[in-house]
């Protein structure tokens, strides 16, 4: 490194500035508001903490996106949380411990080793809700609405909502009886619609052809929501493990459909890239001009089991860097003024204290400093009238 | 990428060649000729869909991230690339040629480690790793055949159509990692957002190549 070179920042890692930086903190307040008016408790999950509870049951793709150190103390390996979503899921399991429904929402940064996402920001802004103990229609959809009112507050609108149900995939591909690796290549061949090489690898695979056929219909039940009927049809005797995942879904869209009639809703049951550790219906949002996903959430059951308790979960995050830069509001304009001169007078920081607690914004002259009160953005000047009293005046 | 818009990416040359009577089953030709036009966003005569025409290895990425709604690339760039995020659902049967290492006869059976010059750095790490092999890699841009004459690696991974360039050099092909053929690549954001288009249009597309395919 030179020293001309040395304001660098390292790759995918940002700074906000004005007034980007005023915009994210009114929507992070204007959310978290949201969330309070909802009934879900903000929680504040440690930014680093050892691997066992930060990877535990969350997959391989979380462990590589996962920066790690060694603690001096004891030479244990710890991790700069990635997701913050398997934090809460251990707070809601281990440290409250509750038996009623418990509603958390979260907001903070996040560390990825690897840019995902356009323009590869590695320290995306994660904010996110979940809901603990109730497995069932009433939490997937209030969830998913949780989710469209977040897009609202943050002016991001014309949502498409992309639903899907893990158990399906799961279920076919138990029904194959495929060994770890076949799963896995097969996996990421669906993840990837490669249809072609999925009818390759389908005939030559030792099953029964329905359930070949089943997984090959699988890679193209995509579309609108006649998707789920198509789906009854191809793969009617899968059993009643993915009857019963059609139908939850079904039921999820037209409550959405109900409540948000402006929302388009899409059906891809062969998308699970990025759904770690989910157990359900899941979902993603995107919005046009974006080639990527905004928002994703959805049921991941039992995740708490590891820390003493398995409990009904399902949730949503998404990252308020990006929803600001999606947003269709303007920037609010540079803040302005009251312009109050360096002066020793005991009645202007008198009057400066007033006009503070009227919740105006009073920036205080320094004695010899540069720049007049438009120099330093103000509008109005505190000066004295002709009766010797400090008022605000106009510029 | 507007909800309008159907932005399709392809490459020059071979690639773009054969992808036109397959677009133009599909009711697309384009307006505008790439070889002779400086515009970079091509009109065709739907004034919805638009085309670019750029490197192949950036077509990914111009999928992948949304600038394109979907293109046409090789299955050696696709698997250079990882494929993340992109869907490929359609094998477009165009471009046919193989992904092999070739050298000079019995080059790979050197004891030690095998140097290995190619422009496809990741498949070639993951095709040795497969094999159980540690190998060094050179990165080149281009000229591969050059690379074993003048003893700066051992063999070379490359592709290998008539193997005209090879015999040409001295070389031979010693091993076969992929057959490789142009794919049709969709954003995923796209295939959810315009969902009836891009189906109607990957169906059409799919009964031209079954036609092309019946015909040969």
């Amino acid at each position: 490194m030179t020293d001309s070179n040395r304001w660098l920042l390292p790759e995918g890692i940002e700074e906000a500035l004005p007034p980007l930086a005023e915009r994210l903190e009114t929507c992070r307040r204007q959310l978290l508001d949201l969330y309070h008016r909802w009934g879900y408790e903000l929680v504040m999950p440690p930014m680093i903490e050892y691997l066992e509870s930060l990877l535990t049951g969350t997959g391989s793709d979380l462990d590589l996106q996962t920066f790690k150190l060694t603690d001096q103390l004891n030479g244990r390996l710890m991790g700069v949380r990635a997701d913050m979503t398997p934090q809460v899921a251990r707070i809601d399991a281990h440290s409250l411990n509750r038996d009623v429904p418990t509603r958390l929402c979260y907001m903070g940064t996040v560390l990825h080793t690897r840019p995902d996402g356009f323009a590869g920001s590695r320290s995306p802004l994660q904010v996110g809700a979940e809901l603990y103990g109730h497995k069932g229609l009433d939490s997937d959809v209030e969830t998913i609405r949780l989710m469209l009112e977040t897009f609202r507050v943050c002016g991001v609108g014309n949502i498409f909502l992309d639903l899907g149900h893990v158990d399906i995939y799961r279920s076919l591909a138990a029904d194959a009886g495929l060994t770890a690796d076949d799963e896995a290549q097969l996996f990421d061949m669906l993840q990837r619609k490669a249809l072609p090489e999925i009818r390759t690898f389908l005939k030559g695979l030792d099953a029964p052809a329905e359930v070949r056929e089943r997984l090959q219909a699988l890679g193209e039940l995509s579309g609108d929501t006649a998707v789920l009927d198509e789906a009854r049809r191809l793969l009617a005797g899968a059993g009643e493990r993915v009857g019963r995942a059609l139908d939850e879904l079904s039921a999820i869209a037209g409550a959405v459909q109900r409540l948000y009639p402006e929302v388009r809703l899409h059906v891809d049951l062969s998308e699970l890239r990025g759904f770690h550790y989910h157990t359900g219906a899941v979902f993603a949002a995107y919005v046009p001009g974006h080639g990527q996903e905004l928002a994703r959430g959805g049921r991941y059951d039992d995740i708490g089991r590891v820390f003493g308790r398995a409990r009904p979960a399902t949730g949503f995050s998404t990252d308020l860097k990006t929803l600001v830069r999606l947003s269709g509001q303007p920037l609010a304009a540079a803040p302005r003024g009251i312009f109050a001169p360096a002066d020793p007078d005991p009645a202007l920081l008198d009057a400066v204290a007033d006009l503070r607690a009227r919740g105006e914004r009073v920036i205080q002259g320094l004695a010899g400093q540069g720049g007049d009160a438009v120099a330093m953005g103000c509008d109005r000047v505190l000066a004295r009238d002709s009766k010797n009293q400090w008022t605000v005046t106009d510029l | 990428m507007s909800n309008e818009t159907l932005t399709i990416a392809l490459s020059k040359g071979r690639i773009y060649k054969d992808t036109l009577p397959l677009l133009a089953a599909a009711s697309i030709t384009p307006v505008d000729d790439p070889e002779t036009s400086r515009k970079l966003i091509l009109d065709t005569n739907l004034p919805e869909v638009k085309l670019v025409v750029i490197r192949a290895a950036d077509v990914p990425t111009y999928v992948q991230y949304g600038a394109a709604d979907l293109g046409v690339s090789g299955k050696d760039v696709l698997m250079e690339h990882g494929g993340e995020g992109i869907y490929e659902p359609l094998d477009l049967g165009i471009a046919r040629c193989k992904l092999m290492v070739a050298g000079r006869p019995g080059a790979t059976e050197t004891e030690g480690r095998l140097r290995v010059a190619t422009k496809f750095v990741n498949t070639t790490r993951r095709y040795y790793a497969e094999q159980g092999r540690q190998v060094e890699i050179i990165k080149l841009y281009g000229s591969m055949e050059l690379a074993p004459i003048v003893g700066l690696a051992d063999c070379i991974v490359d592709l290998v159509d008539t193997g005209n360039t090879l015999r040409a050099n001295g070389l031979v092909p010693l091993e076969h990692i992929a057959d490789i053929s142009s794919r049709l690549v969709v954003n995923k954001a796209s295939m959810k957002m315009k969902s009836a288009r891009m189906k109607d249009l990957i169906q059409r597309l799919a009964e031209a190549v079954d036609q092309a395919a019946a015909a040969a």
